[in-house]
Formats: C-alpha cells, structure tokens, sequence
C-alpha cells in the first residue's frame, strides 16, 4: 500500500513560479541586510572600545615599566654612588692612597655589590692616580686631560657618561671629591659596563621591545639589541622634551621610515623617561604591531567571525527564504485548494437546484401522460374497441407507456432527494445508503457501458457525522472514475464498506487498465488529469484527497497496470466522542 | 335505472384545483368515468368563485401554484367551507408544504404524479364512501 504526501511534488513545481522565486529574491537581501547590519555594528563598537581601552592598557603598562627600570636604574646608581661616598667618608685619603688597602676596600665591595666595581682609584688635584686597585694597569695614569676629571674636580659626587678611556673598553665611573689638607682628592671607581647593561638589557617586552639609554649628545651609554644608530637624529627630539619632573614618562610614536629607508614603513613606540638628574634618557622602544599585537589577533578573529558569520548569514538567508517560500506557496495552494473545492460544492448545490427545477417541471407533463394513457385504457374497455383486432396491442403499449412514465416519476425522485442533500451541513449519514443513492445515479451510465457494480456493505456500520454533499462528491468521483477505468474492458467495480475499530473502510476496487507507477506518485495534485482535454479537470481526486483530509480521514491507492485499482478511504466516526473518551483515561 | 339509484352509492362531486390545464382535464374526464361529478377549475380565485356558488363533496388540490399557491387557497376553502374535505397534490421532496397543509386543515396528500387508483383510494378513504 502506498501513502501518499501530496504537496511534495506540486510544491517544487509551484516554487518555480517566477512569482515565487521574486519573492524568494526579494527576501534574501532583506533577510542579509537585517542580520549584517546589526553585526557591523556592533563589531565596530566592539573594536573602537576594545581597542582605545587595551591601547590605554598598553601604553600605562609601558609607562609603569620604564618608570620602573628608571627608578631602578636610578637607584642602582645612587646605591653606588653612596658606596663610594661611604668608603671616601670612613677611611681618609691617606688611608686609602695605599694600594694594599684599596685593594682590600675593592674586594670588600665586589663582594658586596656582585662585581660591579671594577676598580678603585685614587686621584690628586692634578689629575695624577696616587693609588690603583684593579686588574688594569694604569698605576700612575695621568687624568689631567680627562673630560670626567674636569667636571669631577668641580663636583661633590659626579657620575661620568660612558667612554672607553685609557683602557679601550666601553665603561663610566663615579667620583667623590674630598678636600684634605688644603689639596682635593678624588675617590674614582669604574662600573662594569655588563653589570650595568644587563640592567637595561632585561627590558625586552615581545619580540621587538627593548630599551637604551643615551646621554645629553644623543650617545648610547647602553648598547642597544638592534643597531638603531641611524635613529640617532630623532632621538634628539625626544631628549629635547626634558621636563623638571623626572617621574614624567614621555610616550610618542613615528616612523623612523623617513630618517632609515631600511625599516621603512615600520612604525614604533617610543616611551622615554630622564634619569640621572635628567642627563640620561630611558628609552624603550618597540614595534607598534608587536605591542599592539593583541589587537591584531583580535582583528583578525573579528575577521575570521565577520567571514564564518557572514557566511552563516547568507546560507540561513538562502535556507531560510526558502522555506518561507515553500510555506507561502503551500498556504496559498491549500487555499486555491479550498476555493476549488467551495466552487465545486456550490457548482453541485446550483446543479442539484437545476435538476430538482426540471425535476419538478417534468412531473407535471408525465403526469398528464400517464393520466391520458390510463384514459385510453378506460376508453378501451368499451365494448366498440372490446372485439378489436389490435386491443392487445393496444394494452401492451399501454402498459408501456405507463410504465415508462413511472421510470420517469422515479428518476426525477432520485434527482429531487439527491438535490435536497446539497446542503453541506454535518448530518448523521450511514455511508451504505449513500453509496447505493450514488449508485443509483450512476445506473444508467453502467448498463450502458456494460460494467458490472458489485457491492459488499457491512450491516453493522456506524452512523457517521459528516457532510453529505462532502461524501456524495468523494464517493460520486471515485465511483465515477472506476467507471471511466472499466469502460473500456467490460470488468467489474466492486464497492464494498468494513466496519473496523475507530474508523470505516470504504473500498473501491475496479478490474480496470490500472495506473501506471508513474501517475500513481501524482494523482491526487490538482489539475493532473490524463483524461482528454475538456474531459477532465484533474481536480477530482485532488479535492477528495482534501476533503478527506479536512475530516480527518485518510485515502490509500493501489493499482497494477492491466489489473486494476482500488481506493481505500478511512473515515473516522464520532471524533468528538472518541476525543472526549481520550481525555477522561 | 339500476346501480345508479342505488341509495348506497353516492355520486361524489369534486372540485378539482390546478393550473397545469391538461393535466385537470384528463384528471376530470378520469374521475368522470368512475361515476363522479367534477368542476375543473385552473387557480385558486377560479376555485373558491366555484365553491362560494356550489356545494361539494371534497377538493383536489395542487400546492404548486402560480399567483396563489395551493396553502394559501386551502386556507380560504377551510374558511368558506370547514367541513369540505381537502386532498392535496404536492411535488417529490415538497413533504415540508405537504405537512404545512395537513396542519392547515387538509385530509390527506399524495406525491405528483400518482396512481389514479390511489388517488380514488384517498377520495374514498377521507369521503367515508366505501367502494362503488
């Protein structure tokens, strides 16, 4: 038995409809517009705040960073310095201009400060080293041409920049200045320049942030992890913005691009910060797309979203149309549906008022007939026409005509009472005598194509609620058509009625040409018809198949070319009361 | 002399009331036959002129009517004449006019076209007459 889902394959049909499919194309950019509007929006704002808030985050972590490392660079020298001064206060320079002591004081403060202190020294007025302690040779150097000697002898406590001095390596001293006797003395030591550039060294943020420190004449007194010496000429800008607060943290970004073609394009952070009373300067310094790398990622997974999401948009558009589409259609094909079947009901309701007029204006006219016929009959039996040669003759025709007038009396009777049911009210309805009236409509089309109607009703059916005018249409056009099926081979239709638990089963089985598979998936779609052009409609069976529907009721069709067909329609009986015994258990 | 004045029978005499003419006439000419008198009339004024005029036994009447329709005109009889029996010709599927006319006063109705014998059963049935 095969079940049958009857809009699937209209409904495909009906979707190509170039009404349809504007529809369709008029909905997918409303849908896409809708859904990418808010999301652009919203990712925009999402970005602007995200991005000026981790921008802020970034540059205050930067500011605390070199704040910091400034603070400690700063600390590291005041700590050496007060060193120094301590050693020069404690011991007097007679004390210390011996050589075996201030190697023993040196000692004393590598080991207390982690081999900073490289050497001791101990210079006069005229820049002539009285006394050395440390692993270079410069015994009796003479500093008298030294830059640092000049501003030492000038200055209580003096932290020279970096240079390489007579021992040809990169390093800077602190002096502390005594006077004794009259004469100035000078307390030198040298600070390893590792010891203090791995202070600076340790700066490094990402792959790109490191940091420096370069004096008053833009002069590294740190060396940098990249060469950046050709950046040298905006740095003087950046020293240029000495302020008196040294707790300031300068923050600037540019592209060194203009000044060094070789990192062209490549756009930095620079935050920078005084030290050492303001003659150095911190400088930290780091590529913009490495700092702000986070938001790079976030760009590019806003992107990633934007692309999946907008991806997801358009598919849901298409998908989404699609079955709005398919729902419109479908709704407005169950409504052609309906109005074909309340033009069909209201075509039968006007034939059957038609029929019950002509019905009721033939009454009259075989009436008369038979009247005059059975005065004939009276006349007859007068004696003049007793003898006649023909009297037998005459009564037989008679007869006849008599009877042939009753055939009449009785058909428009069929027609009246069949005309009176159009009214499509629920009404109580044994389906047995329905069929039969059916079927007495459609004797004289079956005696005259010689197909034999063979019926099996059950005696213990039900009656059920239902629209008579419904029922005649379903069992006229299923009759009708088993017919039109038999026509052609003379066979049989058999029609018989089952009482089976919750629902009658009315069966129409014909011997007839049967339906190809082919045909069979589309019978019930409206206006399938393999009838002649005028000769049908298509509509039948799709308005059985609805009307059944309606009512709850299910309709099955089998067939085998060259076998036959049988239709099998389920009507459910007094639903209302089986619904009701439902909802009590 | 004979059967005809035998005081048992008596001759019956009928209006008869319908606008098909042919169909009156044959219908008169029937019933006359079987030894009743009869006056055709084709509308329901030309049968109540003929029963403000003469006296009868019982009316055939047609519900279906052109300008005054057979209840209307059974109303009027049953006031001219209440005790006149009333026999009414109705259409298949028209039982409802049918009964509206039993409960106006008519005896008895029979479905167009009918049997004359069963309409001369009715005549007999609601007249009392027992056969003729």
């Amino acid at each position: 038995m095969k079940l049958f889902k009857k809009y699937r394959s209209d409904q495909n049909k009906v979707l190509d409809k170039p009404y349809y499919k504007s529809l369709a194309s008029h909905m997918i950019p409303t849908v896409i517009i809708v859904s990418f509007a808010p999301m652009i929006l919203v990712s925009f704002v999402i970005l602007n705040q995200f991005e000026s808030s981790y921008d802020e985050k970034v540059n205050a972590h930067l500011k605390v960073l070199v704040l910091k490392h400034k603070q400690n660079i700063d600390t590291f020298l005041k700590d050496k310095t007060s060193g120094i001064k301590i050693l020069s206060k404690t011991y007097g320079i007679k004390q210390l201009s011996n050589e075996v002591f201030l190697h023993k004081k040196l000692s004393i403060l590598q080991e207390e400060y982690k081999n900073v202190f490289v050497d001791l020294g101990v210079v006069n007025q005229q820049g002539h080293q009285v006394a050395y302690a440390g692993p270079f040779k410069l015994g009796e150097a003479n500093y008298s041409d030294a830059k640092w000697f000049k501003k030492a002898i000038n200055k209580q406590v003096f932290v020279s920049d970096v240079f390489l001095g007579l021992r040809g390596l990169p390093h800077f001293i602190i002096t502390v200045r005594q006077v004794h006797e009259g004469q100035i003395w000078i307390l030198r030591a040298t600070i390893d320049f590792v010891a203090f550039n791995t202070l600076v060294e340790n700066i490094r943020i990402g792959e790109t942030g490191f940091a420096f420190i370069l004096n008053q004449k833009s002069e590294f007194q740190t060396k940098p992890r990249l060469d950046i010496s050709a950046e040298k000429e905006f740095y003087k800008v950046l020293l240029k913005k000495k302020t008196n607060n040294h707790r300031d943290v300068n923050i600037s970004r540019g592209s060194v691009g203009e000044v060094d073609t070789i990192s062209q394009g490549d756009e930095y952070i620079y935050v920078s910060s005084f030290l050492k009373n303001g003659e150095w300067l911190l400088i930290y310094r780091q590529n913009i797309s490495d700092a702000f790398s986070i938001i790079h990622k976030a760009r590019r997974l806003l992107l990633l979203i934007f692309i999946f999401g907008g991806l997801g948009i358009v598919t849901m558009a298409f998908i989404l149309s699609k079955k709005m589409v398919s729902f419109i259609a479908r709704a407005d094909m169950e409504k052609e549906m309906m109005n074909q079947q309340v033009i069909e009901t209201s075509k039968l309701a006007s034939v059957g008022k038609l029929a019950s007029g002509v019905a009721h204006e033939i009454n009259n006219p075989v009436a008369i007939m038979v009247e005059e016929a059975g005065w004939i009959q009276d006349l007859l039996e007068e004696e003049e026409f007793a003898e006649s040669y023909n009297l037998n003759e005459f009564t037989r025709a008679l007869k006849q005509i008599k009877t042939q007038g009753n055939r009449c009396k009785e058909i428009t009777h069929k027609l009246l009472s069949f005309a009176r049911k159009t009214k499509s009210n629920n009404q109580e309805i044994m389906i047995n005598d329905l069929i039969k009236e059916i079927l007495e409509l459609t004797l004289q089309r079956t005696k005259y194509s010689n197909v034999q109607i063979k019926t099996q009703f059950s005696n213990t059916l039900p009656y059920i609620q239902a629209s008579s005018t419904e029922l005649q249409q379903i069992f006229l056009n299923l009759i009708n058509n088993a017919i039109d099926a038999t026509e052609q081979t003379k066979g049989i239709v058999e029609i018989s009625t089952q009482h089976l638990n919750d629902h009658i089963l009315i069966k129409i089985a014909d011997t007839g040409l049967g339906i190809p598979g082919s045909n069979l998936d589309r019978i019930f779609d409206p206006f399938f018809t393999t009838k002649p052009v005028g000769k049908g409609t298509g509509l039948g069976l799709s308005i059985c198949y609805g009307i059944i529907k309606k009512m709850g009721g299910q309709i099955d069709v089998e067939s085998q070319v060259g076998v036959g067909t049988s239709f099998s329609v389920r009507l459910r009986m007094n639903n209302k009361k089986l619904q009701k015994n439902k909802l009590k258990l | 002399m004979g059967a005809i004045h035998n005081e048992d029978i008596k001759v019956l005499k009928l209006l008869l009331v319908d606008d098909e003419v042919g169909f009156v006439n044959i219908l008169s000419k029937r019933l006359t036959k079987r030894g009743m008198i009869t006056v055709k009339t084709n509308s329901g004024a030309e049968a109540i002129q003929s029963l403000r005029k003469n006296d009868f036994d019982l009316a055939v009447l047609d519900l279906k009517m052109e300008n005054m329709s057979g209840i209307e005109t059974l109303q009027i009889f049953k006031k001219i004449v209440p005790e006149m029996p009333v026999i009414m010709l109705t259409g298949h599927g028209c039982e409802e006019s049918a009964k509206e006319g039993l409960a106006s006063g008519a005896d008895d109705y029979l479905i167009k076209p009918c049997n004359l014998e069963e309409l001369i059963d009715k005549i007999h049935k609601v007249t009392g007459n027992k056969g003729y």
